[in-house]
């Protein structure tokens, strides 16, 4: 289902994708991350934890390429995302990366489908074949019975899935998740993350989740708990889960 | 709550008579119910018995009261390993966590520490249960749920504790 050429070359399941070596980050006089190290390994399922205002959502950005560090180096395979230009973080968020959020963040006027489809459209594809990739996300997600109804016409757990298939549609080797239950009751957050994990899983995609929540960090593998914008002590000596 | 390391934690502070880890005791841990001397005393006698305390001052008179005890190294090593091993998640568990924490503090160690180690233990336990509940039929489901409500009680207690550790500090030292 790729859609485009990824930008390194791929370390094999288990080795380190992606890590973080000594990062920090300040607005103004807010020290977000105060020196931040962790690796995360290839097919890892991962939550990022921590109390409101630890920096967990600081950190996923700076993971993702979206923020850049004052200090300190995000790696992804070889390539140093802190180090690129503007533009090739944007290159690199296209082709290897996905994102759901809290809110699906769905495009109120399209159909479930269509928004799936929307990235395979922007990258060139024809609208038969987009829509042809969507509906086998939209399945795997178990929402292809949604796959005509507008998003105000979906369930929470529902659009989530939907935003869930498009973040994946791409075949990203990293999916980044900001609390993608958050706004959702107990019993959809655990099918959510129950089929988040599923179909990671099964399609080798790394997952980094920014979670309050130990629910659903308990569908990860492991947790990186920051505290005041550091590793908390419990988990610095922590090894990623090779599996 | 295993009070006998408790009271450990309170004689590595400083050498100690038992009416004095008693006071220290019942205000630290037991305001409601305040521990009997038997109790204190049958510690003593156990730590001693254990080479975690030694008897190091008999003064002339009657009674239990006229005798110091003093910490070992080995005791000082018991008192470290009881400190940073987690709990097992079980019921009734809260009381020794909070035991912990604050002989943690009278001794001016990392009671952060302590707390993240067992939360992670939690969040493993945690884990275990979550993949229990993978196909399990319902009966099953709602047992898994059970404990994982009461783990994540133990959980927001943490959290909390943790949140709460410098006025925690300043009643464990005052």
């Amino acid at each position: 289902m790729n859609v485009s050429s990824t930008t390194i070359s791929e370390p094999a399941f288990g080795e380190t994708l992606l890590s973080a070596q000594g990062l920090h980050l300040s607005f103004g006089l807010t020290h977000a991350l105060r020196g931040i190290d962790f690796e995360i390994a290839h097919g890892e399922r991962v939550a990022i934890m921590g109390p409101s205002g630890s920096g967990k959502s600081t950190l996923l950005h700076v993971l993702a390429g979206v923020l850049t560090p004052d200090e300190g180096e995000v790696r992804y395979g070889k390539t140093v995302v802190s180090g690129l230009g503007e533009a090739d973080r944007a290159r690199l968020r296209l082709s290897d990366f996905g994102f759901v959020f809290q809110f699906g963040q769905l495009i109120p006027d399209l159909s479930a489908i269509d928004n799936v489809s929307i990235p395979l459209l922007l990258a060139g594809m024809s609208r038969k074949r987009a829509l042809g990739q969507a509906r086998a996300w939209l399945d795997q997600l178990r929402v292809a019975d949604h796959a005509s109804k507008l998003p105000t016409q979906l369930s929470g757990g529902q659009a989530q899935c939907v935003a869930i298939a498009r973040a994946l549609v791409t075949a990203p080797k990293v999916l980044f998740a900001d609390e993608p239950t958050g706004a959702l009751d107990s019993l959809v957050a655990e099918s959510v993350m129950e089929t988040l994990t599923d179909v990671t899983h099964a399609n080798r995609t790394t997952l980094v989740i920014v979670t309050h929540d130990a629910r659903t960090a308990s569908y990860t593998d492991r947790e990186i708990v920051v505290r005041d914008g550091r590793v908390s002590s419990g988990y610095t000596d922590r090894q990623p889960a090779r599996r | 709550m295993d009070s006998t390391l408790t009271m450990l934690g309170l004689l590595g502070r400083s050498p100690s008579h038992g009416y004095d880890l008693k006071s220290a005791y019942d205000r630290l841990f037991a305001a409601a119910r305040p521990i009997a001397y038997g109790q204190v005393y049958s510690a003593l006698s156990r730590l001693t018995r254990d080479d975690f305390a030694v008897l190091t001052a008999e003064e002339a008179g009657q009674g239990p009261d006229r005798k110091r005890y003093e910490i070992t190294d080995k005791g000082r090593d018991r008192l470290r390993s009881w400190l940073f091993t987690p709990d097992a998640p079980v019921p009734g568990l809260q009381s020794n966590v909070y035991a912990k924490t604050m002989i943690s503090l009278v001794l001016g160690d990392d009671a952060v520490h302590l707390l993240e180690i067992q939360k992670s233990e939690h969040l493993d336990k945690m884990r275990d249960i979550t993949r229990r509940k993978r196909d399990a039929d319902v009966a099953t489901l709602l047992l898994c749920d059970h404990a994982l409500f009461h783990i994540e009680a133990d959980l927001r207690f943490i959290d909390l504790t943790m949140s709460r550790l410098t006025e925690l500090k300043r009643e464990a030292l005052s």
